[in-house]
């Protein structure tokens, strides 16, 4: 392996790893909120138990 | 007009591995090795990242967007988005395409599945029984071959622990029951547990492939240095023939002892010549970018219609440009960290640059690496981790690809969970039948993989990123984009959302329908022919047609569920 692949891969690699880390980061540190279980609602019509 | 509780995720980590889960494939650990190396790293990943920053996240971000907005009004399905978005009559039959493609692809990649699965018990048996270990590429290829059945039509249909059958019965009903469960207690469980394991995994066998070094001190060429070298290094030094066909290439520490090698290749074969291609060389060639733009989108699963039907379960306030970034990230340290460390490295210190040069996303899976985990000390616990990891890889992808369905009959027909899975079970066991069945070279498989996974995924994709910016409009997909978003997207994404990403995307897709359809190389300005078309229309080849009227039933039949369906009447927009 050559210096500048080398280069190339720890940039590449340490790139991703730094965001992949700071994303899950972000999301676990954020308030933890569970989602709203009744969201979205399921409107129903009464003309659809016509059918 | 009653309101009715609804599936929905139980957590932003869930929906976030879940996505990340449908994107993480066997493509990170497979295919995307193999693609970077045949350009060398340093250019490849230049032509990945911009790829990444323009098409990759864009598009997902608009599906992620589509889908919530379509979600808070009662719509999950893809058909259902666009009914939701596009006031025209004729747009939900635009949005079936959004089911056909990932039920489609979930009649095949569940055989794909299934060979991960079979391969991770091989493995586990070869711990106890040396025996079963493959000594040979040849061993290697021969089990791969009467394992998947491609001598003979019908081949794999055995049920012997060393055939497709059992594990295809196995992953097919595993699949059915975690989607029974639904959307919080099926999909999101199980990728919250499933992903954490497979990124542990996966790391653990790439700290042992990284501290392989030169398993055989009589062949030194054969390391793993040279192995990562393959895969980064900036250039390509390569031995060619009097008609630039590649014949070698030459890796080494040295650059000057590399290119001295070459030249004695070289000098071995009559006409043949050393070629130094550096990073703008390999830039200046379309086919990388093709190559590169098409790792991105197929890696991240946009254009499948999956992103859009998971972002629909999501509440108002939900983020999605951190869940849209978070999901991409993880699937890209899955592709780039972990696959592009592990594969050819390991590959090139068993068998060298010859042994794994030019093998296709399977030879180099299922070929190569059980030869090389079967040669390396303690290589059955190791490989049986590595094809565990596929495994994982591979549930949490295709359990994505029939959400999409069982919303469609859901909200088109009105019925639970119960039935919606029982008509989908239906269908797909006759698709996965008709794949399990038509073996031979893989050809039910290869044809339906060229035709809805590749071709409609363009379509739809491109569709859908011309919805966003200029149907649904990109001040409205921006505002809606951000609503519950504690991150800010850099303006500069705003005009890639409208301009760039469709035209990179039309340019890409125009050159693959032009080499891959038409059959010209818009770069050598050759005309090569195309195997699927001449498939079809020269050698009639039944099973060709037979892939191609499966997919056509799939389609009219859900085009016709949703067009006696009343959901689709009222005027959502």
């Amino acid at each position: 392996m050559q210096t500048s692949g080398l280069l190339i891969m720890i940039t590449s690699v340490s790139t991703v790893t730094a965001l992949f880390a700071w994303c899950i980061w972000k999301v676990l540190a954020s308030p933890a909120e569970e989602m709203d279980h009744l969201q979205p609602a399921d409107f129903h019509t009464p003309d659809e138990d016509l059918n | 007009m009653t309101a009715t509780s609804r599936d929905s995720w139980g957590s932003r980590i869930g929906v976030i591995l879940a996505v990340a889960g449908s994107a993480v494939g066997l493509g990170n650990f497979i295919r995307f090795p193999g693609q970077a190396a045949q350009f060398g790293g340093g250019a490849f990943m230049i032509a990945y990242a911009i790829s990444f920053l323009i098409i990759g996240l864009p598009i997902g971000w608009a599906e992620w967007t589509m889908g919530r907005f379509a979600g808070q009004r009662g719509y999950n399905s893809a058909a259902g988005v666009f009914h939701c978005l596009v006031p025209w009559r004729g747009s939900k039959y635009v949005g079936v395409l959004g089911a056909i493609i990932p039920l489609v692809i979930f009649m095949y990649y569940v055989v794909i599945e299934a060979w991960a699965l079979g391969y991770t018990a091989r493995f586990v048996r070869s711990l106890f029984d040396p025996a079963l270990r493959f000594a040979t590429i040849e061993d290697s290829q021969s089990f791969y071959a009467s394992f998947v059945g491609s001598r003979a039509d019908g081949a794999a249909m055995r049920m012997d622990p060393d055939s497709l059958l059992p594990w295809l019965l196995i992953v097919f009903v595993i699949n059915l029951i975690l989607i029974y469960r639904g959307i919080s207690a099926g999909i999101e469980k199980v990728c919250r547990i499933g992903m954490p394991v497979l990124i542990v995994l996966a790391v653990i066998v790439l700290l042992r492939v990284l501290t392989l070094g030169t398993p055989d001190p009589a062949k030194p060429d054969q390391n793993v240095s040279t192995g990562l070298g393959y895969m980064w290094n900036a250039g390509k030094t390569l031995v060619v023939d009097r008609e630039g066909k590649v014949l070698a290439e030459v890796v080494d520490r040295d650059p000057d002892h590399q290119q001295t090698r070459a030249l004695e290749l070289a000098a071995a074969t009559p006409g043949a010549r050393v070629e130094r291609r550096g990073v703008l060389a390999q830039l200046a060639d379309p086919n990388l970018w093709l190559t590169a733009a098409g790792q991105i989108f197929f890696s991240l699963s946009v254009g499948f219609g999956v992103i859009l039907v998971y972002a629909s379960y999501m509440g108002p306030k939900d983020d999605l440009v951190l869940s849209g970034l978070a999901a991409s990230s993880t699937n890209e340290f899955c592709e780039v960290a972990l696959g592009g460390l592990i594969t050819l490295p390991a590959g090139v210190a068993f068998l060298g640059l010859s042994g794994v040069a030019g093998q296709g996303t399977f030879g180099l899976g299922f070929n190569v690496l059980p030869m090389v985990f079967s040669a390396m000390p303690a290589g059955s616990l190791f490989g049986t981790m590595f094809f565990l990891v596929l495994f994982i890889a591979a549930l949490t992808s295709s359990l994505s690809m029939l959400q999409p369905g069982i919303a469609l009959l859901e909200e088109a027909l009105g019925i639970g969970r119960k039935g919606s899975v029982g008509l989908l079970g239906t269908l797909t066991a006759l698709g996965t039948g008709f794949v399990c069945w038509f073996t031979k070279d893989l050809k039910a498989l290869d044809t339906l993989d060229f035709w809805v996974g590749t071709f409609l995924i363009f379509v739809l994709a491109t569709i859908q990123i011309i919805l966003f910016g200029w149907v649904f409009g990109i001040d409205r997909g921006w505002e809606e984009l951000h609503r519950g978003a504690a991150v800010q997207v850099p303006r500069f994404f705003r005009p890639v959302l409208k301009y760039v990403c469709p035209t990179f995307l039309l340019a890409i897709f125009g050159m693959w329908l032009l080499k891959n359809v038409v059959g010209w190389d818009p770069v050598s300005g050759r005309a090569a022919g195309s195997p699927y078309v001449a498939d079809l229309f020269e050698k009639g080849n039944p099973v060709a047609w037979m892939s191609v009227i499966l997919v056509l039933i799939v389609g009219i039949g859900l085009a016709a569920t949703i067009a006696n369906s009343k959901r689709y009447d009222n005027d959502p927009t």
